[in-house]
């Protein structure tokens, strides 16, 4: 209850709301003016390279690259680095990862030490007392609620999850910046830590006979030939869903911005600017609460499945 | 047309650098945070709660208390009251019973006082009508002997007589 006040009296504060209200009409626009600027960029290929120095390549900008664009001023070029055939460049999604754990750890560090001089039984003051209140919602709400008992073990990972993702996300609505959580590969290598763990959580809990009766679904042997296969694809599915719900989430917003802006130069018309900032605008304040939201939804999703693969029988 | 579009552009093709770059990452970021932030954070939150925790319950327990100790203290009136009324009731009562007595035996003790008198003063009449009759029979006696004694005439008769009823009327005196 004490975080929907506090967070309602910050949305109250801020001018979230406002942008939210025009969410409706902004998502109509969004589709069409989506599909009708993909369609042109599609023609555009069939056409050749006619007028290619127009092409508006909407996927190159929620790709992964070896360059930093700052346009106009030019642009950085990032080392690749090679171990024997193995391609280890830094990229500009490497890059947006460490730029997001530096932002993670200068906060982190600085807040650390705020609980360390205070006396436990106190409240922190000021950003630690905000970040507090996320740090106490992933605790009770989402790890505690999901997971019950013996929570504690998993809270390093999910909490470690939750802020890495959500810096990540909102890094990406910078300008200039890069959503490192876009890349299948970044959200493939977070979905196989949450296996891992799911993994690891049954055998420690429930040993290799508990991890081989979860495979039978509890359901007589004759149907174990339908259920196996189907608790065996289940196990991937879920990773798999979570890489996938991260990375389409995050690539679509991107997209969605990205092509808005495009508009102005598809129609080449100073009238089209105003519609486009406008319904850009919305979509960011969008993008802001997805960011927030897709990093509830993975952590939530994560504790959710290890809860799972914790629970013994007189939990179900 | 769009799926290739995602395919060439490499939105789909995992690259096993990056995997490696963010599993670096994230283990170092998982690490460090573990150790620089989520220990004394969350440490310090359930220190808290167990302080809040603690004092909620300190806090029923002193409601609890208080309320035992209302209890008894209205029990301990209560009994108080009724030992009083009682003791004030046992006190009327002495005290009437105390009265009864008092006036039954004032009571009996002025009768007794009534009757001795009039025993006494029924005694002093018999004594005094019985030394009447002795008298009375004395002076018949004497009156008889001094009739015998003198020639009995008529005037002296009359004398006798007359001296006996005069004696009689001093001693009536």
């Amino acid at each position: 209850m004490e975080y929907f006040l506090r967070a309602l009296s910050a949305i109250r504060s801020s001018k979230v709301l406002v942008l939210l209200k025009g969410l409706p009409i902004a998502a109509v626009v969004v589709m069409m003016s989506c599909a009708f600027v993909l369609a042109d960029t599609a023609s555009s290929d069939v056409e050749g390279n006619a007028h290619s120095e127009e092409k508006l390549d909407v996927i190159h900008h929620v790709t992964d690259g070896n360059t930093l664009e700052l346009e106009p001023f030019g642009e950085i070029h990032l080392p690749t680095l090679k171990i024997g055939d193995f391609d280890i460049s830094i990229t500009r999604h490497v890059v947006m990862m460490w730029i997001a754990s530096l932002v993670l750890l200068l906060l982190f560090v600085s807040i650390g030490n705020t609980y360390k001089k205070m006396k436990p039984t106190h409240a922190p003051k000021g950003l630690a007392n905000l970040i507090e209140v996320i740090v106490d919602f992933v605790r009770i709400d989402i790890v505690k609620a999901n997971i019950g008992h013996g929570y504690e073990r998993f809270l390093p990972y999910l909490l470690t999850v939750f802020f890495f993702i959500l810096t990540c996300n909102l890094l990406g609505l910078i300008p200039y910046a890069a959503t490192a959580t876009s890349n299948i590969s970044v959200t493939f290598t977070l979905a196989v830590f949450t296996f891992i763990i799911i993994q690891f959580t049954m055998f420690k809990e429930h040993g290799i006979g508990g991890w081989l009766a979860h495979l039978t679904g509890g359901t007589p042997w004759f149907l174990w030939i339908i259920m196996i296969p189907v608790e065996f694809l289940s196990m991937f599915i879920k990773p798999f869903a979570l890489m996938v719900r991260l990375f389409a989430n995050m690539t679509a917003g991107h997209v969605v911005i990205v092509t808005l802006i495009g508009l102005i130069f598809v129609f080449k018309s100073w009238f089209v600017a105003p519609a486009a900032v406008a319904v850009t605008l919305a979509m960011y304040g969008l993008e802001l609460f997805v960011a927030f939201m897709q990093a509830y939804i993975f952590t939530m999703l994560s504790s959710l499945f290890i809860g799972m693969a914790a629970a013994h029988e007189e939990h179900h | 047309m769009f799926s290739t579009l995602i395919l060439s552009g490499g939105l789909l093709s995992p690259n096993p650098g990056l995997i490696f770059w963010t599993a670096i990452t994230f283990l170092l970021l998982v690490l460090v945070l573990s150790k620089v932030a989520w220990k004394p954070i969350v440490e310090a939150l359930n220190e808290r709660e167990k302080n809040i925790q603690a004092s909620i319950d300190r806090a029923e327990q002193a409601k609890k208390e208080s309320e035992k100790i209302l209890a008894e203290v209205k029990a301990e009136r209560a009994k108080a009251q009724v030992e009083a009324d009682k003791i004030v009731g046992d006190a009327k009562a002495y005290a009437e019973k105390v009265r009864a007595e008092l006036l039954e035996k004032a009571n009996a003790e002025a009768r007794k006082v009534a009757e001795d008198a009039k025993a006494d003063i029924e005694l002093a009449k018999q004594r005094a009508m019985m030394e009447l009759k002795n008298t009375v029979a004395d002076l018949a006696i004497e009156a008889a002997s001094k009739i015998i004694q003198h020639n009995l005439d008529a005037e002296r008769h009359k004398e006798l007589i007359a001296g006996v009823i005069n004696e009689l009327e001093t001693v009536e005196k």
